[in-house]
């Protein structure tokens, strides 16, 4: 890592972050003021930023520029987008029911079919769609039927886990295990990369203000 | 009280230390550590690889600067490959906070390839509510988006010529650090059909897999390591590959902490249930 050509702007922007990048990890020492600035300052920041976007990329975009240029009919679902604003009157609030009641018709006549697409179908046909070789393929298959039917019998609680049902209940509780101990191995993996990004970063920094 | 009971009661702070002079160790003195690159990661290079120049891929970047370490390696070795192809790029954010990234990236990557904006790549810019965006896209990319983030028009930008919706791209990549894989897959996929991969962290990397298997998914790059499998395909190295040395450290601290608590907890365990015993 060598240092970079640097104007003022780069020094003082990045010696923030890293400021605030220490600040944050002061927290794994303890709570502490320094810690509860960055936090808020982070929350502030994001808030004040995604009400501006919204405002610009959507309100003037969807709403104003479109009525502007005569396209009333824009008018509809700005209507309705300000009715949902009444449920914070006790008086008024059953207006926004209407907007609810649209919003959600719409949502499940577009989601329904796709989701039993997504989430049944097409995960039913590659579980059982394919035939059992004597391969490692089909012993991959064997393996995720198994898996798939013990895992369900552990979560069915009509009958008591007694003889073979708890036998293959027990094997359904190995299997999500497995599967909980791969999440958490990349979960691990996702939060080292998340402390080597700002150990990196403040060692960047570092060269740049000392040399390498 | 013994050692493994001190163990079990030692101070997290010991081990926060711990992993951060683990870290910092390969900060010091890096080292290179081999990639083996994974079907599924290849899958997608082979996948962009293949496609023509002039192809359109469209790259969707939906998380956050929280997410960066572990996606943007990913996200610049993607568009490396897609610039240096010479494939037309049109990109798309569902994150509110991932317009600043794209520019980042498209930026730094198109100065470095000379590509223009609006001519070899466009950047349409940021809508809430995924699937409605999705939906609408996959209509017509000017329902949801009738101006590219910068504010010119689409039908004014060359890049946008002949293409009008999902049917007119060879494939969509999404990189995420949320439920807008979902919505990719269900009103992606599921509703118009289209090739369609994704980079995602590694904490919802287990949660993906199935749809990789069905075929719903043609590639997935889970976590750093995936992008540095990519990085290692494409020739670039880069963040995710520098990364490697760091993580192999802290993956062994924290091996060597699993199994010494795990001896220190069934240590104290039997002790407990041995003192148990001769107390009744």
């Amino acid at each position: 890592m060598t240092p970079q050509e640097w104007g003022l702007y780069e020094y003082i922007f990045n010696g923030v972050a890293a400021l605030l990048t220490l600040c944050i990890f002061s927290f794994l020492y303890k709570d502490n003021p320094f810690y509860k600035f960055a936090e808020r300052l982070v929350a502030g920041v994001a808030t004040g930023y995604f009400t501006m976007l919204l405002f610009w990329t959507n309100f003037m975009d969807k709403v104003y520029d479109p009525l502007k240029a005569g396209q009333w009919w824009y008018i509809f679902p700005a209507v309705l987008g300000v009715m949902m604003w009444t449920r914070f009157s006790k008086k008024w609030a059953w207006v926004s029911r209407y907007s609810i009641a649209f919003y959600i018709g719409i949502g499940s006549g577009v989601s329904i079919t796709v989701y039993l697409y997504t989430y049944l179908f097409k995960q039913l046909q590659a579980t059982i769609g394919f035939p059992i070789t004597m391969d490692i393929a089909g012993l991959n298959q064997f393996l995720v039927i198994i898996a798939v039917l013990s895992a369900l019998v552990y979560f069915f609680f009509s009958t008591p886990h007694k003889g073979a049902l708890g036998f293959v209940s027990k094997i359904g509780i190995y299997v999500i295990m497995i599967c909980f101990g791969a999440g958490f191995g990349l979960t691990v993996m996702g939060r080292v990369a998340l402390l080597v990004n700002r150990v990196i970063f403040l060692k960047g920094y570092l060269i740049q203000l000392f040399g390498g | 009280m013994n050692i493994f009971q001190k163990m079990m009661q030692i101070d997290r702070r010991w081990v926060y230390l711990a992993i951060g002079l683990a870290v910092i160790i390969p900060s010091i003195k890096s080292f290179d550590v081999p990639v083996t690159v994974s079907p599924e990661v290849k899958r997608i290079y082979d996948f962009v690889d293949s496609l023509q120049a002039g192809d359109y891929v469209f790259i969707c970047v939906d998380y956050d600067p929280s997410s960066m370490a572990e996606l943007n390696p990913m996200a610049v070795a993607i568009v490396n490959q897609a610039f240096v192809k010479d494939l037309k790029a049109i990109f798309v954010t569902l994150s509110q906070f991932g317009p600043g990234l794209v520019e980042q990236i498209t930026s730094q990557l198109a100065a470095n390839h000379n590509k223009i904006n609006g001519v070899d790549y466009a950047f349409l810019g940021y809508r809430p509510y995924p699937a409605i965006t999705i939906l609408a896209m996959g209509v017509d990319f000017s329902v949801p988006f009738p101006q590219d983030y910068y504010g010119t028009p689409l039908d004014s930008l060359p890049v946008m010529n002949g293409i009008k919706n999902f049917d007119d791209v060879k494939g969509v990549i999404e990189i995420t650090s949320g439920n807008t894989a979902d919505f990719w897959l269900i009103y992606g996929n599921g509703r118009y059909g289209f090739p369609l991969a994704i980079g995602i962290t590694g904490v919802m990397s287990a949660n993906y897999y199935q749809y990789l298997s069905s075929g719903q998914l043609f590639g997935i790059i889970p976590g750093v390591k995936g992008a540095a499998e990519y990085e290692e395909l494409v020739g670039f190295p880069g963040e995710g590959k520098a990364q490697m040395a760091y993580q192999v450290i802290a993956h062994s601290v924290i091996i060597i902490f699993i199994i010494i608590s795990n001896v220190a907890y069934f240590a104290t365990r039997k002790r407990k249930a041995g003192l148990e015993g001769g107390n009744q």
